[in-house]
């Protein structure tokens, strides 16, 4: 049973796209609440160099020494950024911008000088290749189990255990660094730990979905379920969701279309964002115009009846309460006007009687609710 | 230098040089306005989003057409700019997170497209990866048309609303005020930002064309203060960048044109930082020094005078000894520099003391200016 999962391609390559989602999707949450997404992009392009670096020394392209050696390029790269900001030189968007290149650069073209035969290839870096980690396997209690998703678990557990054990100290030093620094919970540490898990996982990533593709892991799984809760453990879980349907939704349509399978998955991280923007419950772009129309509405129910109660007992009440005068008095367009009073009969506000409109007693409670609002509270 | 010659009359040198310079100068124009709006991320994304666009173009052209690629990345990259806008000002997603979601969805769009079209077996895809990282070699003539054109057009547009883009880089609020249409001017530099990936396309290819964004402006800005300079300036180390990365990687086999010319232009930045006359961190460095060792003179200047005037004579000798206690350094420099100014002089009083040094009659009047103007200044 457990063999046969194992030696299944099609469940292979799903379990390895939702570990990298799963594992960039818990670190992804807190660079997107820090504001500082675009880490992702600088480190995951920086540990191009890392990769080819360590590989060059100790021919191995996975593995604990990769792993480290992608810790210490992604905390290289943040020392870099800040080293150039805090000259005072340099911008901190331009510094970030400034850095990465410079290591993706050189590690493109160590791999132009000296690589040339291995499948470490230019082409590799930025799209991976997820569809063929199912070929390079190790034995494990007795299982063929491919060594890109040993990898991938035991970083998504690194990840996992990271979260929940200091869940309250990165909740604090996210939300409130000025206060996690006073209470002594080192919130700059916690960061840098942050960042260097991320590099680990965008190592442990790498071959699957390369560099680049590894960014949209880290930031749109987050960001969608940013737009969908305010709660930082439903934001985590709604992420790992979308990580967990993307994977399994990408691969169907990748392998129907023919097409990149990391790819296709990291597409449909976009879709999900796309479908938590507009139809998101509170915060959806839908839910927006639905409020703001229910208000516009509530608003001119409220200038009608006010209107009305104004002129109730006023010698100019025939000519101020009547149809035509909501056209030329409130300037509203005779369709508009026409509209807000068929809204306030049919909400029993208001009622008709030839030309003249009386307003009813729910109607007449209303504008003294608006008008007089202390006399609520002693009634 | 005949080696040289020989290899500027090669056809593909010339076009390779060709492509560097109005790579070089379109760049360092358009990049200069985004590192001052601090939009630099923009250009890494925007560079990247090209990558769907050389795909469709591709795809609309049937074959390596670069007029339909250039027009294609053009394309998208500014539909990433715009996706990026609506999830910022549509919904809570703050600038990093928007632009991490605009590069990393479209990239992985770009991806998908690239392996359909490797998929579907077309021929004359082999030249569509050179797209990554830039392939200078490979320009053509009828490319140079292409590209010097969009150039052509860039600077004309920057001419044209030169006095516009100037106030709103530096000063929005008040462009806003002056009546100015900020909204279409920010979409109108944020399309030239567009452009400029579009020319780097060929050379340096989509993954590293965010650096030669913003590499030449900010070592141009380590030099200059006014816009018209930088962005002169900017054309300057953007032409030098990319002449002399696009010749080494056409002389060297195997090395990919877009990491040379970043790692060229990286150098120039890293030299401006450094050296830069005036604000360059080795000029402040020299100047910080030069302060501390005129102040030190002046401290030790003023010490001699108070001592002579505690002791009512002016000829006061005063031992080295007794002003490095005093002072709680070594004096020994400063009175070297104060003795070859004429302030002080040596005196012989009491040998076996040590050195011991008076005022000069210089010195005296130096001293005493100034004590006047520590005075004034505290008045």
């Amino acid at each position: 049973m457990l063999a046969a999962f194992f030696s299944s391609i099609a469940a292979m390559i799903i379990l390895t796209g939702a570990l990298v989602g799963v594992a960039a999707a818990l670190v992804g949450t807190f660079l997107v609440l820090r504001r500082s997404a675009m880490l992702s992009d600088a480190i995951s392009h920086s540990i191009v160099f890392g990769i080819v670096v360590v590989w060059l020394a100790t021919r191995q392209q996975s593995g604990p020494v990769q792993l480290v050696g992608a810790a210490l390029t992604g905390l290289l790269t943040v020392f870099l950024t800040e080293l150039l900001v805090n000259s005072r030189k340099v911008k901190n968007d331009a510094a970030i911008g400034l850095v990465f290149p410079v290591l993706f650069a050189a590690g493109v073209l160590l791999l132009n000088l000296y690589a040339r035969d291995v499948h470490v290839d230019t082409h590799t870096v930025l799209l991976g290749e997820i569809g063929f980690v199912w070929l390079d396997t190790m034995a494990l209690g007795g299982l063929e189990v491919p060594v890109a998703v040993v990898w991938m678990s035991v970083v998504t557990l690194v990840n996992a255990v990271f979260v929940g054990v200091f869940y309250k100290e990165l909740k604090l030093s996210t939300f409130d660094p000025e206060l996690a620094q006073a209470l002594g919970f080192a919130p700059t540490l916690l960061f840098y730990a942050l960042l260097a898990l991320t590099s680990v996982t965008a190592v442990a990533a790498f071959d699957a979905v390369g560099a680049v593709l590894f960014i949209a892991f880290v930031v749109i799984p987050p960001s969608a379920a940013y737009l969908l809760t305010d709660r930082l453990a439903a934001m985590l879980a709604l992420s790992v969701l979308v990580a967990l349907v993307s994977s399994v939704v990408g691969y169907v349509l990748a392998v129907r279309a023919d097409v990149s399978i990391g790819g296709m998955m990291a597409v449909v991280t976009g879709l999900c964002l796309g479908l938590a923007f507009l139809f998101g419950p509170r915060y959806g772009l839908l839910a927006q115009s639905l409020r703001a129309w229910r208000q516009r509405h509530g608003d001119e129910l409220r200038a009608l009846v006010v209107h009305l109660h104004d002129h109730e007992h006023s010698p100019a009440r025939d000519e101020e309460n009547i149809v035509s005068a909501l056209e030329q008095h409130l300037r509203w367009s005779p369709r508009r006007a026409a509209a807000v009073l068929r809204r306030g009969l049919a909400e029993g506000l208001v009622l008709r009687e030839g030309r003249t409109l009386h307003l009813t007693t729910k109607g007449r409670d209303l504008a003294h609710e608006l008008t007089e609002p202390w006399r609520r509270a002693t009634a | 230098m005949d080696g040289l010659l020989t290899l500027l009359g090669d056809h593909t040198v010339q076009n390779v040089v060709l492509g560097a310079i109005f790579l070089g100068v379109t760049s360092g124009v358009l990049g200069s306005f985004a590192v001052l709006r601090q939009q630099s991320l923009l250009g890494d994304t925007l560079a990247h989003a090209a990558l769907p666009g050389v795909c469709l173009g591709f795809l609309v052209a049937g074959g390596r057409e670069l007029g339909f690629i250039l027009a294609g990345a053009l394309v998208t990259a500014v539909l990433a700019a715009l996706l990026m806008l609506v999830l910022t000002r549509r919904s809570r997603l703050k600038t990093d997170a928007g632009l991490g979601t605009a590069l990393g969805f479209s990239f992985a769009v770009g991806v998908v497209l690239l392996t359909y079209i490797q998929n579907t077996g077309d021929a004359a895809q082999g030249g569509l990866d050179s797209f990554l990282f830039g392939q200078a070699a490979a320009t053509l003539r009828s490319d140079l048309w292409i590209m010097g054109g969009i150039m052509v057009a860039a600077l004309a547009l920057v001419a044209a609303f030169w006095k516009e883009f100037k106030l709103v880089t530096f000063d929005p609020l008040y462009a806003g005020a002056t009546g100015l249409p900020v909204t279409l001017l920010d979409v109108v530099l944020t399309t030239m930002i567009a452009l400029a990936v579009v020319v780097g396309l060929q050379m340096v290819g989509v993954v590293l064309m965010a650096s030669m964004v913003i590499a030449p402006a900010v070592a141009a800005r380590q030099w200059v203060s006014k816009l018209e300079h930088m962005v002169v300036a900017a054309a300057g180390v953007g032409v030098v960048a990319g002449t002399s990365g696009a010749l080494i990687s056409a002389l060297v086999a195997n090395l990919a044109t877009g990491p040379v010319i970043v790692l060229t232009a990286s150098a120039l930045v890293l030299v401006s930082i450094l050296a830069a006359p005036g604000r360059g961190l080795l000029w402040e460095q020299l100047a910080r020094w030069r302060a501390r060792r005129t102040l030190r003179g002046r401290q030790v200047l003023t010490t001699l005078y108070e001592l002579s005037a505690e002791h009512r004579d002016p000829h006061y000798p005063a031992e080295r000894g007794t002003l490095n206690t005093f002072h709680g350094l070594d004096t020994r420099a400063a009175l070297a520099r104060l003795e070859r100014r004429g302030l002080v002089q040596r005196v012989r009083h009491m040998p076996d003391e040590g050195p011991h040094w008076e005022l000069t009659a210089a010195g005296r009047e130096e001293a005493r200016r100034t004590l006047a103007q520590l005075g004034a200044a505290e008045a």
